[in-house]
């Protein structure tokens, strides 16, 4: 059970990526381009998606998954270094090359040489990740 | 196009279904950088099967829906192997630092108003709209 509706969230999520253009980079980087030819795409996307995940946490208390176990426990609303300097750092990245996870899995099979190439410096830049964060946490407590 | 907004909605529609099943359905949040880079880093080989399985779904589904689609498809990827490469790694590492990306902050964290989504999301935004400031209308790369 937990397995096919993993199934069907991942069809939904890819086929959702494919549909609203989102693994087109020129969507992404228009978004962004506010000096350029400006396009608002993704924020329909970006609201689309919003509608029935608010619907879904709405039906979250006093309930469980339909698999058992519980709801994720949520981290508390704090802000700190690793969130900021972590979002910059993706938002660089996503700018340059108008691909951010999702869209990159999606398109893995008809992104050509370029798509998996990004694919493969994303994850390298994953397992690198921890030691960089553990950095990032010496540095700012020097700071 | 003047018909993209449509598509970016029922696409988007879509994403936040997805996120729906996989929150009320499994407990988890659909975030993509989680779910793979929990499979590259090991932090998440006790749910292999489920981040594998979802993963599959999503590289699939584009394929299942490409001989429907009457539009031609491009992805404008990119030829700069330079900015390929320095863009897959800060996107690799910033994900998995800030612990969540578009998916993850945006679409579920803004859902529930989170202020880590809300405030990554605006991070994000404005670090992707500065670079490409610089790197296409100042320096012309991209």
């Amino acid at each position: 059970m937990r397995i096919l509706l993993s199934l069907l969230a991942g069809a939904l999520f890819g086929g959702g990526l494919f549909v609203s253009g989102m693994t087109d980079t020129t969507k992404v980087q228009g978004w962004l381009d506010v000096f350029g030819n400006w396009d608002p795409t993704l924020a329909f996307v970006m609201g689309g998606a919003i509608i029935p995940m608010f619907v879904a946490w709405r039906l979250t208390p006093g309930r469980k998954p339909l698999v058992g176990g519980e709801f994720p426990s949520l981290p508390r609303p704090e802000l700190d270094h690793r969130l900021i300097t972590g979002s910059v750092l993706f938002g660089m990245g996503w700018g340059l090359a108008g691909l951010c996870p999702g869209p990159a899995i999606a398109s893995i099979t008809y992104n050509g040489l370029g798509g998996v190439i990004f694919m493969v410096a994303m994850l390298a830049g994953m397992l690198a990740a921890p030691p960089i964060g553990r950095g990032l946490d010496r540095l700012a407590s020097a700071t | 196009m003047e018909t993209d907004w449509i598509w970016g909605l029922v696409g988007g529609l879509l994403i936040g279904t997805g996120g729906a099943v996989y929150l009320l359905g499994n407990g988890r949040i659909m975030g993509a950088s989680g779910i793979i880079g929990g499979l590259v880093d090991g932090s998440g080989w006790n749910t292999f099967w489920e981040r594998a399985v979802f993963l599959f779904g999503v590289v699939v589904m584009p394929l299942i829906l490409w001989p429907l689609y009457n539009v031609e498809i491009d992805t404008h990827m990119t030829s700069n192997w330079t900015v390929i490469i320095a863009a897959g790694l800060l996107v690799g590492v910033g994900t998995r630092i800030a612990n969540g990306c578009t998916s993850g902050h945006g679409v579920c964290g803004i859902s529930r108003f989170s202020l880590r989504g809300i405030t990554a999301t605006v991070f994000y935004i404005l670090a992707g709209g500065l670079m490409l400031a610089i790197f296409r209308h100042v320096l012309g790369v991209v």
